[in-house]
């Protein structure tokens, strides 16, 4: 089954650069990365840039709306994800708990649709 | 089709529910590989039973025969669907136990740890937890676990359903968990079996009731926890607690009014239970991994093997509920500590102690009750009735409310209890 990771944080509790915090952030990615390497269960996954890059659309009676930042603001924002193909959810949970951003934000583990039941 | 016929057929099909349906789903589970699907299956055969046996007769092995049937339906299932090369595994699995159907039901395998793992999974909420418990392995319908709850019987049927799909769609897996997240989620199944204990004790409706069924689920689920996991002392902890407090349930309440600890007629209490609670104790302990669950038993241990009040050992429970507050801190139980030393020191210093958990438990009726108690016995009669007042506010039960009004009366008459 695959899974998303979706990584949540608040702007401000991520570790900022040059700090002790930063470097064990870092670590925490690439110890987790290569575990998943490892075991093959990861299909992507990326950082994504600070939510202040970010543009939202909405298209409503044909017609597109751009708006300047995330679809909602909320405390704590999506930062990144990973892709899992894992057979169970406390597998995937087992893998998501790696994320060092779980430590002081939040990851949520949702399963990818999938199309065979009848 | 007489209606004796299909009322015997109901009791029929109820009774072998009630008492079974936990190892149903747990064999239709672990069969079919999909706790929604095996939901349907037998709700499926359910309905087949109540069209065929009033007129065919009841099977000598109901359990058998709905198992069988369910099996069948979800072969049907299996053998329709779009993507069945998919499913060649299940449907193999499932070929094979037509051949070997069991003529008796003792050959249905018990699935049911796997069942209460799967129930108890920690991506469920609480409440999920325990009303998924109850209604697949404690045998209650779906009206009566609402009920538990003061819920409606379609918002309950709703979170049921709902928790079951998500079983099924986020692959939550039917199986004992792995040995690193062993401790953790034996931890949570058991701190449901507490929860139904709790609200089986604690009658949050306005009559006296003891909900004496969920005490009894409660155990059932214990009993089988400690069969599946034996070696494990909190297990056994924990049912020894619920047995040893289970035990006094018949002093508890005497015309319509709740009766305290130290009132109560020691010669009602279930000397069986009171005997199997502290055997099971004693093992446990003997095992030096002493846990909160030990600890409250202890603490109900010590009650029970008193003679009479006066003889309860309040230094050790006081010292129990020290090294409970170490390792599982918590209001009520600095609370609990401070009842014991009110008893073990005295009724002063206890009001000392409980003066910094007003805040924490401000709403909690337990916690003015027994202000009330130690104001009364310090002699401090106005704040004492206020306090009575204060914990009547916060009471649900009937009883209850009975037993506080007689303690605050007594305030007035100078009539209070020895102790």
């Amino acid at each position: 089954m695959k899974y998303l990771a979706l990584i949540y944080a608040e702007d401000k509790a991520n570790p900022q650069p040059n700090t002790p915090e930063f470097g064990q952030m870092i670590a925490g990615y690439q110890a987790a990365s290569k575990k998943y390497e490892e075991d093959g269960v990861v299909l992507g996954g990326e950082a994504l840039q600070p939510v202040e890059t970010a543009t939202s659309i909405r298209i409503r009676d044909g017609k597109a709306e751009l708006m300047d930042g995330p679809f909602a603001e909320t405390k704590e924002q999506l930062g990144g994800y990973y892709l899992f193909e894992c057979d169970t959810l406390d597998d995937a949970i087992r893998y998501a708990k790696m994320i060092p951003s779980a430590e002081y934000g939040t990851v949520e583990v949702r399963p990818v649709q999938t199309y065979d039941l009848d | 089709m007489t209606n004796a016929a299909t009322d015997a057929v109901h009791t029929a099909i109820d009774y072998t529910l009630r008492q079974d349906r936990g190892r149903l789903i747990a064999a239709l589970v672990a069969a079919i590989g999909d706790f929604e699907l095996a939901e349907g299956c037998l709700q499926d055969a359910t309905e087949s039973a109540l069209k065929v046996w009033p007129s065919k007769g009841i099977p000598k092995s109901r359990r058998g025969w709905l198992l069988q049937v369910a099996r069948r339906r979800a072969l049907d299932r299996f053998r329709r669907a779009k993507n069945f090369e998919k499913k060649a595994a299940q449907i193999a699995v499932l070929e094979r136990s037509e051949v070997d159907a069991p003529a008796d039901t003792h050959d249905i395998p018990d699935h049911r740890l796997r069942l209460i793992f799967t129930c108890c999974h920690p991506a469920l909420d609480e409440k999920t937890r325990v009303a998924l418990t109850l209604r697949t392995l404690g045998g209650l319908t779906t009206e009566e676990v609402a009920r538990a709850f003061l819920d409606k019987t379609a918002a309950m049927a709703q979170r049921l359903s709902r928790a079951r799909s998500k079983i099924s769609k986020a692959g939550i897996p039917f199986a004992i968990p792995d040995t690193d997240d062993l401790p953790e989620r034996i931890s949570s199944v058991l701190s449901v079996i507490y929860l139904i204990f709790n609200e089986g004790y604690a009658a949050t409706e306005g009559a006296v009731q003891v909900r004496i069924d969920l005490c009894e689920e409660a155990i059932f689920l214990a009993r089988l926890m400690v069969r599946f996991c034996p070696g494990d002392p909190e297990v056994s902890g924990l049912l020894a607690l619920i047995l040893l407090s289970h035990a006094r349930r018949h002093a508890r309440y005497a015309a319509e009014t709740y009766v305290p600890l130290f009132k109560q007629d020691r010669g009602l209490w279930d000397a069986k239970l009171i005997a199997e609670g502290l055997s099971l104790l004693e093992s446990a302990l003997q095992k030096g991994r002493v846990g909160p669950y030990q600890l409250q038993a202890s603490v109900s241990a010590l009650h029970c093997e008193a003679k009479t009040a006066n003889d309860t050992d309040w230094v050790q429970i006081a010292a129990l509920y020290r090294l409970l507050a170490q390792i599982r801190p918590s209001a009520v139980v600095d609370l609990n500590l401070a009842v014991a030393l009110s008893y073990s020191v005295g009724p002063e210093h206890a009001l000392e102690c409980i003066a910094k958990l007003a805040t924490d438990l401000g709403n909690y009726q337990p916690y003015h009750a027994a202000r009330a108690d130690m104001l009364r016995r310090v002699g401090r009669v106005g704040e004492a009735d206020a306090a009575y007042g204060l914990a009547l506010d916060l009471t649900g039960t009937k009883s209850e409310q009975a037993f506080l009004r007689e303690q605050r009366q007594k305030l007035c008459t100078g009539n209070g209890d020895p102790h």
